[in-house]
C-alpha cells in the first residue's frame, strides 16, 4: 500500500476528462484565496475541514459498513491535546499531532474492542460510540485542568508561525486544503488495498466475509483506528483555527452529526461523496445563515441545522447513495470506477 | 442518619426512574413491533414537554391534565408519521432509517430552538415544592404525582396490549410478520397504530417531564440517549424490560449525583449501558435475537 505508487495508478486509470476537471479545480483552489476575502476563506476552511472529516468517517461508515455517531470525540481529543500541549507546554501542534492520533487511535480501539468482540452492531454500535463522546464531555467538563466547562484558549499571537499553526484564514485555508488532499490520498489508498477489499467484504456480508478467512473483527478494528487517528489530526487543526474548546461544543452529538452530514449527502462509501457533500452543503448552510440574518436583523440558531436535517432527509429518500453517484453517470466516469 | 439519605435519594430514583420507564416505553414499543428506532424520540418528548408548557402558561392548564390531549395529539402524529414518512423505510437498510430519522430529529430540535430560544423554561406549578414527610424521608408531591401518572399510562399500554384484539394483533406482528400478514391482518394499519402509542407514551412523559426539570431543546439529545440507554439496559423490544431499566437508571443517577457529583450522573447510567453491553448485550429482559 504505498500511497505514491496508488495516486500513480489512479492517474493512470482515471478518464482523461475527468481527470483534466480534476486539475482544474485543484488549480482553482490552489490560486483561490488571492481573490477570496477573509468571510470566503473560513467558508472554504469549514468545507475543506468537513469533507476531511468525512473522509475519515466515512472509512468507517462507507468503507466498513459500522456506524459511529461519536467522532466528536476524536476531534475532541486531538483538540484538546494539540492545544493543552502548546499553551502549557511549548510543544508545537505539528509534533503534537502524533500523541494527539495515538489517543485517538487508543480511545477508538477501546470502543472498537467493546463494541466488536461483544458483537455489538449497528444501532448499539452507534450508542456505544455517542456514550463514549458523552462521557468525553463530562469528563472534561468537569476536568480542572483544562479548564472545566468555563473552556480552554489558545492566546492569538500577532506574529504568524506557520508551524505551529499560528496565522490568518489564508494559512488555514492551505492547510484544510492540504488535508482533505492528503485524506482523499489515503482513503484511495486504503480502498484500493488488501484492507479496503476487506472492508468492503465485511460491510456487504460479514458472515460470508468471515468465510472466505477475512479476520472480521481485525478488519473493523483496523477501520475504527485509521478513522479516528484522521479525525484526531482535523481536531487539532480545527482546535487552532478556533482557537478555543468547550467541552459542551466540542464533545456535542450535534457536531458528531454535522461531521456526518457531508459523505452521507456526498456519497456513502465514495471517494468523492465527502469532498462533494461538503461542497454542497457548506456553502449553502453558510449562505442561509447570512440570508437570515439580514432578513431578521439578527441571528437565528439553528436555521442552518433545519435546513441540514431537511437535505438528510430529502437525499435519503430519493437517492439514498448520495448525490456522487448520480453526478459520475454525467461526468461519464464508467461504473465501478472513480 | 445516613440511611435517611439513601432512602430519599432512592425513592426520588424511583418515581424519577418510573417516568423515564413511560419514556423508554414509547421507544421499545415502536422497536419491537415496527422494527425502527425512533432516534427522534428524545426531540419528541422536549415538544411534549413544550406542549404542556404553552398549555400551561397560556391557558393555565395543569401538566398532569394536558398530558392527556397531548398524548392523543402525539398518538395522530405517529399515526400520520408511520403512514407517510417511515413506512416506506420499514424494509430500508438499517442506517438509512436511522438518516431519515435523524433528519426528523435535527429539524425538530433546531425548529424548537428557533421557536423558544435557547433558554431553560419552567413550569413553575403552584405546588411545585409541596412535599410530604414520612418519617426522616421527604418526597415531593410532583414527583409521586409524576410516578402515579406513568405508572397508570403504561398500566393502560400493558392492557391494551393484552386483552384487546388490536393489542394482541399488534403483538402477532412483532412476533411473526408473515404469519400475521397471512392470516389477514392490516400490518400497515397496525404498524401506524404502534407508531402512534410509542409517540402517545413518549408525548405523556413529556408532559410529565416539565413538572420534574426545565424545558430546553438542548435536552433533546439526551432524552434520545437516555431512552435508548434505558431499552437497551431493558432489552430492546421488552415493555417490562423499559420499566425496570427506567427504574435502575433513575436510580443509579440519583445516587451518583448524591454520592459522586450532580454532573456525574449521566456518566452512572453510561457506566452501566457499557456493563450490560459487555456482559447481557441482549438486555435484561431480552431475549437473543
Amino acid at each position: 500500500m504505498n500511497p505514491f505508487a496508488t495516486l500513480a495508478r489512479l492517474v493512470d486509470e482515471a478518464p482523461r476528462r475527468a481527470l483534466l476537471l480534476l486539475a482544474a479545480f485543484l488549480a482553482v483552489l490552489l490560486v483561490a484565496p488571492v481573490v477570496l476575502d477573509r468571510y470566503l476563506l473560513s467558508v472554504f476552511f469549514l468545507i475543506f475541514w468537513f469533507a476531511t472529516v468525512g473522509q475519515a468517517w466515512n472509512i468507517m461508515m462507507g468503507f466498513c459498513g459500522q456506524l459511529s455517531l461519536g467522532h466528536a470525540l476524536y476531534v475532541g481529543l486531538g483538540g484538546y491535546i494539540g492545544a493543552l500541549l502548546w499553551v502549557k507546554f511549548g510543544i508545537s501542534p505539528a509534533i503534537a499531532i502524533v500523541p494527539a492520533i495515538l489517543v485517538a487511535m487508543a480511545f477508538g480501539a477501546v470502543i472498537g474492542w467493546l463494541g466488536f468482540r461483544f458483537g455489538i452492531e449497528g444501532v448499539y454500535f452507534a450508542l456505544l460510540t455517542i456514550a463514549f463522546a458523552e462521557v468525553a464531555r463530562i469528563g472534561f467538563d468537569n476536568w480542572s485542568f483544562v479548564g472545566g466547562a468555563a473552556g480552554f484558549f489558545i492566546p492569538v499571537s500577532a506574529a504568524a508561525s506557520p508551524v505551529n499553526l499560528r496565522g490568518g484564514p489564508m494559512l488555514f485555508y492551505y492547510v484544510a486544503l492540504a488535508m482533505m488532499i492528503i485524506a482523499f490520498i489515503l482513503c484511495a489508498a486504503l480502498r484500493r488495498s488488501r484492507l479496503g477489499h476487506a472492508w468492503l467484504a465485511v460491510r456487504e456480508d460479514a458472515e460470508a466475509a468471515r468465510a472466505l478467512g477475512i479476520d472480521v473483527f481485525r478488519a473493523k478494528m483496523a477501520a475504527v483506528v485509521i478513522s479516528a487517528a484522521m479525525t484526531a489530526v482535523a481536531g487539532v487543526v480545527y482546535a487552532f483555527y478556533q482557537n478555543n474548546l468547550f467541552p459542551s461544543q466540542t464533545f456535542d452529538i450535534a457536531r458528531s452529526i454535522e461531521m456526518i452530514l457531508a459523505p452521507i449527502i456526498g456519497g456513502l462509501g465514495t471517494l468523492f461523496g465527502p469532498i462533494l457533500g461538503a461542497f454542497i452543503l457548506t456553502p449553502l448552510g453558510q449562505t442561509l445563515i447570512a440570508l437570515v440574518e439580514k432578513i431578521a436583523g439578527r441571528a437565528i440558531p439553528g436555521v442552518n441545522l433545519v435546513f441540514y436535517g431537511a437535505a438528510l432527509m430529502v437525499i435519503i429518500w430519493f437517492t439514498p447513495n448520495g448525490v456522487w453517484p448520480w453526478l459520475k453517470k454525467k461526468l461519464g466516469i464508467p461504473e465501478g470506477r472513480e | 442518619m445516613l440511611w435517611s439519605l439513601y432512602a430519599n435519594v432512592l425513592v426520588q430514583g424511583v418515581l424519577t426512574g418510573l417516568v423515564y420507564g413511560l419514556m423508554a416505553l414509547g421507544l421499545s414499543v415502536i422497536f419491537g413491533v415496527v422494527r425502527v428506532v425512533n432516534f427522534a424520540h428524545g426531540e419528541f418528548a422536549v415538544v411534549g414537554m413544550y406542549a404542556a408548557f404553552v398549555l400551561f402558561r397560556s391557558f393555565g392548564i395543569d401538566p398532569f391534565l394536558s398530558m392527556l390531549p397531548i398524548a392523543a395529539a402525539f398518538f395522530v402524529i405517529g399515526y400520520g408519521l408511520q403512514r407517510t414518512l417511515i413506512n416506506p423505510f420499514v424494509s430500508r437498510p438499517e442506517h438509512e432509517q436511522f438518516i431519515l430519522l435523524v433528519g426528523l430529529a435535527i429539524i425538530m430540535v433546531n425548529g424548537t430552538l428557533m421557536i423558544f430560544g435557547p433558554d431553560a423554561r419552567s413550569a413553575n406549578l403552584p405546588y411545585s415544592f409541596d412535599s410530604w414527610e414520612i418519617g426522616a424521608i421527604i418526597v415531593d408531591k410532583v414527583r409521586v404525582y409524576a410516578a402515579i401518572a406513568a405508572l397508570a399510562v403504561a398500566a393502560l399500554l400493558f392492557a391494551f396490549f393484552r386483552f384487546t384484539a388490536t393489542g394482541v394483533a399488534i403483538r402477532a406482528c412483532a412476533d411473526n410478520l408473515v404469519g400475521a400478514a397471512v392470516v389477514g391482518l392490516d400490518v400497515k394499519k397496525l404498524y401506524a397504530l404502534t407508531f402512534g402509542l410509542g409517540l402517545a407514551c413518549v408525548g405523556a412523559a413529556g408532559a410529565l417531564m416539565v413538572t420534574l426539570t426545565d424545558a430546553t431543546p438542548m435536552i433533546a439529545p439526551a432524552f434520545t440517549l437516555l431512552a435508548f440507554t434505558i431499552v437497551i439496559i431493558g432489552g430492546m423490544g421488552s415493555m417490562t424490560g423499559a420499566i425496570v431499566g427506567g427504574l435502575l437508571i433513575g436510580i443509579a443517577e440519583a445516587l451518583a449525583s448524591v454520592l459522586i457529583a450532580p454532573s456525574m450522573k449521566t456518566m452512572a447510567s453510561f457506566g452501566l449501558l457499557v456493563l450490560v453491553l459487555a456482559l447481557r448485550p441482549q438486555g435484561l429482559l431480552g431475549r437473543r435475537a
